[in-house]
């Protein structure tokens, strides 16, 4: 600990210990603990008390009766915690008869502070942090905690009671591990009397007819499973998997969801390889649970690298049954071979789905999400039913619109509780859009096309609907490319994109903004992929969204205008845009999409169609657009002078980003070293020309610390490129770098009004030489509170608020 | 309780509800899809339409030349257009004793049951209703009768030639019944009958029954009947709507507890949900208008251009649209807009709220104010003055069959890039532009129609919890094209009773109390007598007096005065003298105790028989039998008046007496 917060040490204890100078600020006590632990992490915690006694006197204090607060005996309960981890320091406190005083019967636990959450919070966490040796174990077991901590498992507070089911597997986890090997013992009945008592707690909870506890037990299991690897996981897994069997058996099946959260943490961790009777387990679970209930542990079991097959195929089974039961509803011919092979007419198959709307539509919506993560993982299962998936996809999606011919009961029940539901469809949607990775059948394929059409023209979609139908049609578009990899639309799809321009075009003119932003988006993403394709070029040009897009960016919406922006740029780069033109002025001068997208830049009022402008700007740059290669001096020049100016830091740093492709397009980016001189020395000229270094050494200190960084990488790139290549003495005559050190001077001092005025290449090399740039990167590189973060600021924050509390009681009187 | 049913129309209904001694008429809708049938009524001569060539049979016989016209393989009738009535002859018409009008679309066919068949009563409406149905009425007589046409063609109707006619000729109903349109003198003597009622006001009908209108959420005015009497409530649901658009909110807490619910003018479009549409109207219409095309929306004058002007108020600036003028035509566009700004208690909360700004409720005054929206009578005078394009205009009438949009029809109809876009869902748009073939211009349908849908049905219906549901026919069974959609039909236990044109349905509840008063001097003689807890009974005596469907107990006349020899005996004394009256009997006989105490009275050989109704109790030596049940107990035995007394009273001694 350094010096000076030793000096503070002995007023912070003084003060959190007088209930009469409450501590304001709850994050200050949490930085302190946090600080407290640093420093016992470094060091000895035995010698941080021995020379500090006043945190010794502070914990003596809080034993004593007194109307203390209960966020300082929270504090204080979790600082003892943390010095006490250490074994000598333990002992030490132990001596003083500290520990019994706070965490055992006579300290706050039968207190009227034990009340409060916080207080009985604090108690678990101290503890957690004490128990770290076998010394611990000992205090544990004789102070009798453990069945404090037993008994607050069912704390009213959840954040008490999870934290007790923590520190009872942490206590497992301390006391069964052997002293010598690390691993552990693995047969239970060989564990130390402490760990022995957790397990037959936990053995009394599983076999409990209160639910409640139940799960408390299976919780406290799901995490020894979860983070202990020890081998003595697998003997507390042989003690109690009969236990967890016979849960199985009951009815109602007490705890599903925690049941199926413990089976597969015991199957991820490493008792499955010298226990296989888990997969059974597993298996008769699966088989007993309710389908929303086993939709979880399936796609869990088939998201687990290593496991039989058999039980993988049971998963597949109950996680595809719901949709089974979809197909299985508008089958022309009973018995269509669906996703089960053996579904039809199982009656199972028909229970499946609840009669509840908002229990079907969580089954479907939870099923399709899983088969969603599933389906771009490696071990999802083989052969993937891809067709029949994509199916049950379309025929959802037929159902939520009304389009769906049910064939039976189920089928009409179905019809009546997923027209119109929303959450069904964007499932569905997110489904039919990750299911592009596959191939289908052709008419399944033109099925797909056909139906995300219907959703996309249909004036019901709503405005997520219609997003996410966007998205699926764009992935779909994209892999109906042949071969694939190949840019070029396929005809079927070349037919389907004449449709969708018609509805694009009316997308845009909704009423509704939302709409209109996720049509803009579609269409940027489809001119950047197909905008140099013949059959692409030749319908949008016939259609009339081009000029739509120009339009909308004098949408009303500043996100509508920001999408506007990007479409037109992208439609620009490729030479698609129309010019822009609104019924209010048929006849007005025609713009260029250069001038279009400046004027945005330079007058819209909203951040957002301005930072879009700027990304146009360096994509075209990057690219070497038509409107920007006739002058590219000039069109930097522009572009620099708006963005400098700019009220937004988001857009002052893609400016720099631009001026950052527009060096290295001058300097060579590519080659690592310096840039030929004669090159340099016209680069210079030009950068000159275009006030880039203005702009630069301004953002320099520009109170927006992204802005700076980006500034002084640049600057750094420069120099780079420039250092080896003329220094002064070569140059002859030092140039007069005074008038630029003494704007920086003021730049720095916050009088961003003062102009550079010209400046010589000469001078700029120079000042670029004479800053400390690598200085200047790693001081902004530190977070901008990293002075205020040092734990003496934090020892003064805490006096100073109680120093002015103090202030303030004086001039009362 | 019967409702006759005169009207096929699910949301253009007209039924007759006989309820204690009254009759009353639900509604008076007027089915004008009839019209559709007939050749539009050009306001300019139309070479198109005056060279249609006449239809001839077969056979080439061309004798309804004249009378039938064909276009683009449509048969269309050249006279007059007529509108289909509701049934005149179910019920004598003279007999109803008040129509309930519960919204402007409702009240069409006022004028040919009010001045045609002897309707001597009362008609109830509220004043938007009133004044709204005026205008609407208005329109439609100015509309037909600024385009006189001599020709009035009934050959056609003729049973055996109506059979030979193609589709929809030949389907047509009743066409003997169609009527031409009424004249203004019958409308205004038609609403001279009408009474104005404001929400929740109670009106007595002879004392009978009591019906209030309440507020239906589907128009200006719009309202929903309960008809009630002290131990029975009908509610009638007719064109109701829980979307937030002008009009107050709907009521639906005052419909519970009903016996009897009608549900009538459920939306026309299940599957066509009012916001989409919206959307989907402002996208077209701003599409057309910025390639430089006109955009006509045939519509009613009044209720959803309300709504439609308020969305385009927001939308067009956002559209970039501003400087496009929208025209409004009708005969009754000026009134009607400016009639919607002053019915401010009949709007929705919001829209009151603004009215003590003061700003008018609706936006479509600063349209107006601003030129944006101008509106005009015709297209003649004035109009053609201003007359710009590209622009949007607003105007009847919505069949496409008369009124200014069949000149816009014929005028936009040949560009592809017009467009006309349907909001208003009574018409086949297919069937209504079947004249108009072949057309260039776009043709857009998204009709809005706010009435509650099935859903909402459903969920309104579980929460009044009505004991029987009456509805059309038509809602009983998923719409005929969509046969496969369950969700479109009206579901409720016990199964909705449906009905059709010309059917008399017997409402499925009896009625079983009638109110009758006490008089208090009555009151005060009667003695209670607590039977049982919380149940007392007392024995009455008095006269039964009804008039005007109120019935009273007064109290009895006095027992006749002995006779003195000086009194003169008055005629009101000669009364009948009261019989004693036997004491009354309540309670149950417990059979075992029964047998019991008979034992103990020496009774024996008794044998005790269950029957479906009770019990019998055999005394074999005695030859009797004692039949109990649950409310008679009969003594059977021969001849022995004394074992009779004997047993009767041991029967009596379980039971209560007052």
């Amino acid at each position: 600990m350094d010096p000076e917060c030793a000096r503070l040490l002995p007023a912070l204890c003084a003060v959190l210990a007088d209930p009469r100078q409450p501590v304001a600020d709850d994050t200050c006590l949490e930085k302190l603990l946090d600080w407290f632990k640093a420093v016992t992490e470094a060091g000895s915690s035995l010698l941080l008390l021995q020379e500090n006694p006043c945190l010794v006197e502070l914990l003596f204090h809080v034993l004593k009766p007194q109307d203390l607060s209960s966020r300082i005996l929270s504090f204080a309960l979790r600082l003892a915690g943390t010095f006490a981890a250490q074994e000598n320091c333990f002992q030490y406190l132990q001596q003083g008869e500290l520990l019994p005083g706070l965490f055992g019967e006579q300290g706050p636990l039968g207190a009227a502070a034990w009340a409060a959450p916080t207080v009985r919070s604090g108690w678990i966490q101290g503890l957690r942090s004490l128990a770290q040796h076998p010394s611990a174990l000992l205090f544990l077991a004789d102070s009798g905690a453990v069945d404090t901590i037993f008994s607050l498992q069912g704390d009213p507070s959840l954040f008490v009671a999870s934290a007790a089911g923590q520190l009872l597997v942490h206590i497992l986890d301390l006391a069964t591990r052997g002293p010598a090997e690390g691993h552990g013992r693995p047969q239970a009945q060989d564990w130390p009397a402490c760990a022995q008592r957790v397990a037959c707690h936990l053995e009394d909870c599983l076999c409990s007819e209160a639910a409640p506890r139940v799960t408390q037990a299976l919780h406290v299991l799901t995490t020894a499973f979860g983070h202990c690897h020890g081998l003595w996981t697998q003997g507390l897994w042989v003690q109690l998997s009969p236990l967890v069997a016979r849960l199985l058996e009951k009815d109602p099946m007490p705890a599903p969801h925690a049941l199926v959260e413990l089976l597969l943490s015991v199957a991820r961790s490493s008792v499955p390889s010298s226990n296989p009777g888990l997969w059974e387990t597993a298996a008769q679970t699966l088989s007993r649970l309710s389908p929303m209930q086993a939709g979880p542990l399936a796609a869990g079991i088939l998201k687990l690298q290593d496991c039989p097959q058999a039980l993988r195929t049971q998963a597949f089974g109950v996680l595809l049954r719901p949709l089974a039961c979809v197909l299985e509803a508008t089958a022309q011919v009973p018995g269509t071979p669906g996703l089960l092979e053996g579904a039809a007419g199982d009656p199972m198959a028909v229970d499946t789905l609840p009669p509840s709307k908002s229990a079907c539509v969580g089954l479907l919506c939870s099923t399709l999400a899983h088969l969603e993560l599933l389906q771009p993982l490696p071990q999802r299962p083989s052969p993937w039913p891809q067709a029949p998936l994509l199916a049950a996809a379309v025929t959802i999606l037929r159902f939520c619109n009304g389009s769906a011919a049910p064939s039976s009961e189920v089928g009409g029940r179905l019809c009546t509780m997923l027209v119109g539901c929303v959450r069904v469809q964007r499932a569905a949607l997110d489904f039919l859009g990750v299911l592009s990775q596959g191939l289908g059948p052709r008419e399944l394929v033109t099925q797909v096309f056909a139906v995300l059409l219907e959703y996309l023209m249909s004036p019901d979609s709503s405005p997520t609907v219609l997003k996410k139908a966007f998205q699926a049609t764009l992935r779909w578009l994209l892999s109906s490319a042949v071969p694939p990899g190949c840019c070029d639309l396929e005809p079927r799809a070349q037919l389907v994109l004449r449709e969708l321009l018609a509805v694009l075009q009316k997308r845009l003119c909704s009423p509704c903004w939302e709409v209109r932003d996720s049509g803009l988006e579609f269409l940027t993403q489809m001119t950047r992929r197909w905008g140099g394709q013949a059959g692409f070029r030749q319908a949008l040009l016939a259609s009339e969204v081009p000029k739509l897009a120009s339009q909308l960016l004098q949408d009303p919406e500043s996100y509508v205008r920001a999408s506007a922006v990007a479409a037109a740029g992208q439609l620009s780069s490729w030479g698609l845009l129309a010019a822009p033109s609104s019924p209010e002025h048929p006849a007005g001068p025609q713009k260029t999409p250069l001038e279009e997208l400046l004027l945005v830049l330079t007058t819209d009022t909203e951040g957002f169609p301005r930072r879009a402008a700027m990304r146009v700007f360096a994509e075209w740059l990057r690219d070497g657009h038509v409107a920007v290669a006739e002058d590219r001096e000039r069109f930097v020049a522009r572009v620099l002078q708006a963005a400098s100016g700019d009220l937004d830091w988001e857009v002052r740093a893609q400016g720099l980003e631009l001026a950052l492709v527009f060096l290295q397009q001058l300097l060579g980016a590519r080659s690592p070293g310096a840039a030929p001189p004669g090159a340099l020395a016209q680069a210079l000229r030009v950068l000159c020309r275009v006030q880039l270094f203005e702009f630069a050494f301004r953002s320099l200190f520009d109170c927006d610390r992204p802005v700076a960084q980006k500034s002084c990488d640049l600057l750094l790139f420069l120099r780079a490129k420039a250092a080896p290549s003329s220094s002064p003495q070569e140059a002859g005559d030092s140039p007069d770098v005074a008038p630029v050190e003494a704007a920086l001077r003021r730049w720095r001092a916050g009088e961003q009004g003062q102009p550079l005025g010209e400046l010589a290449p000469e001078a700029v090399l120079a000042v670029l030489r004479s800053m400390d740039l690598e200085a200047l990167r790693d001081t902004l590189a530190k977070s901008s509170d990293h002075v205020e973060r040092s734990p003496q600021s934090l020892l003064q924050d805490v006096l100073a608020t109680v120093g002015v509390l103090g202030d303030n009681e004086a001039d009362c009187y | 309780m019967k409702l006759y049913c005169l009207s096929g129309h699910p949301t253009l209904p007209c039924n007759v509800l006989k309820f204690k001694s009254t009759t009353i008429m639900l509604d008076c809708g007027l089915d004008m899809t009839s019209t559709l049938n007939f050749l539009p009524l050009p306001l300019v001569q139309s070479p198109r339409l005056s060279n249609l060539p006449g239809w001839s049979l077969k056979d080439g016989n061309a004798f309804l030349d004249k009378e039938l016209k064909e276009c683009s393989g449509h048969v269309f009738v050249d006279s007059v257009p007529e509108f289909c009535l509701p049934e005149t002859e179910l019920i004598d018409l003279s007999t109803v004793d008040v129509i309930l009008i519960s919204n402007y679309h409702c009240m069409m066919a006022l004028p040919y049951i009010t001045e045609h068949t002897g309707f001597t009563g009362t008609v109830y409406a509220t004043e938007p209703t009133v004044q709204i149905g005026r205008l609407l009425m208005e329109e439609l007589v100015n509309f037909i009768e600024r385009v006189p046409k001599a020709q009035s063609a009934s050959l056609w109707k003729n049973k055996d030639i109506q059979r030979l006619l193609p589709s929809p000729l030949k389907d047509a109903v009743e066409v003997s019944t169609w009527r031409r349109c009424y004249t203004m003198q019958e409308v205004n003597s038609a609403l001279s009958k009408i009474q104005l009622v404001g929400y929740s006001q109670k009106i007595e009908l002879f004392g009978a029954v009591q019906v209030t209108p309440l507020s239906s959420g589907y128009a200006l005015g719009s309202s929903n009947w309960i008809i009630q009497s002290h131990y029975e409530k009908v509610s009638y649901v007719s064109g109701s709507s829980l979307l937030t658009t002008h009009p107050q909110p709907m009521d639906q807490a005052s419909l519970k507890n009903s016996d009897v619910l009608i549900l009538t003018g459920l939306t026309q479009i299940p599957t066509a949900n009012p916001d989409g549409m919206v959307g989907e109207f402002c996208s077209n219409l701003a599409l057309t208008v910025r390639n430089g095309g006109n955009v006509l929306v045939p519509c009613y004058p009044s209720g959803v251009i309300y709504d439609l002007l308020e969305c385009l108020y927001q939308y067009i600036d956002s559209a970039g649209l501003s400087s496009i003028p929208f025209y409004f035509i009708s005969p009754v566009a000026n009134s009607s807009l400016e009639f919607s700004q002053i019915f401010a208690e009949w709007l929705c909360h919001n829209k009151q709220t603004k009215v003590y700004l003061p700003e008018p409720p609706f936006p479509h005054a600063e349209l107006i104010q601003t030129n944006k929206l101008k509106h005009y009578a015709s297209i003649h005078g004035d109009f053609s003055n201003d007359f710009r394009q590209p622009c949007v205009v607003f105007t009847g009438h919505p069949s496409l069959r008369f009124g200014d949009v069949v000149h816009f029809m014929e005028l936009w109809g040949k560009s592809s890039l017009n467009t006309v876009i349907f909001t208003e869902p009574d018409f086949s748009y297919l069937e209504a532009l079947a004249p108009y073939q072949p057309l260039a211009m776009k043709c857009i349908y998204c009709p809005i129609d706010t009435r509650l849908n099935f859903i909402q049905v459903s969920k309104l219906l579980k929460e009044v919890q009505p004991l029987h549901v009456v509805c059309p026919e038509q809602y009983t069974q998923p719409p005929p094209a969509q046969s496969h959609r369950v969700d479109l039909m009206v579901d409720c236990q016990p199964p909705a009773m449906s009905y059709r044109r010309a059917e008399v349905l017997a409402l499925p509840f009896k009625r079983r109390y009638e109110k009758i008063e006490i008089m208090p001097e009555l009151a005060d003689s009667l003695v209670p007598m607590e039977i049982k807890p919380g149940i007392s009974l007392a024995t009455v005596s008095a006269v039964l007096h009804t008039k005007d469907n109120k019935h009273v107990l007064q109290p009895p006349p006095r027992p006749a005065q002995p006779t003195g020899g000086k009194k003169r005996k008055r005629a009101s004394d000669d009364i009948p003298d009261c019989k004693v009256l036997k004491p009354l009997l309540s309670g149950s006989i417990p059979v075992d105790q029964f047998v019991q105490t008979l034992e103990k009275h020496g009774f024996s050989d008794i044998k005790v028989e269950d029957t479906a109704k009770g019990h019998i109790v055999l005394l074999q030596e005695a030859e009797t039998l004692i039949q109990i049940e649950e409310d008679s107990t009969h003594i059977i035995c021969d001849d022995d008046e004394v074992l009779r007394v004997r047993l009767r009273d041991l029967v009596l001694k379980f039971l209560q007496k007052f």
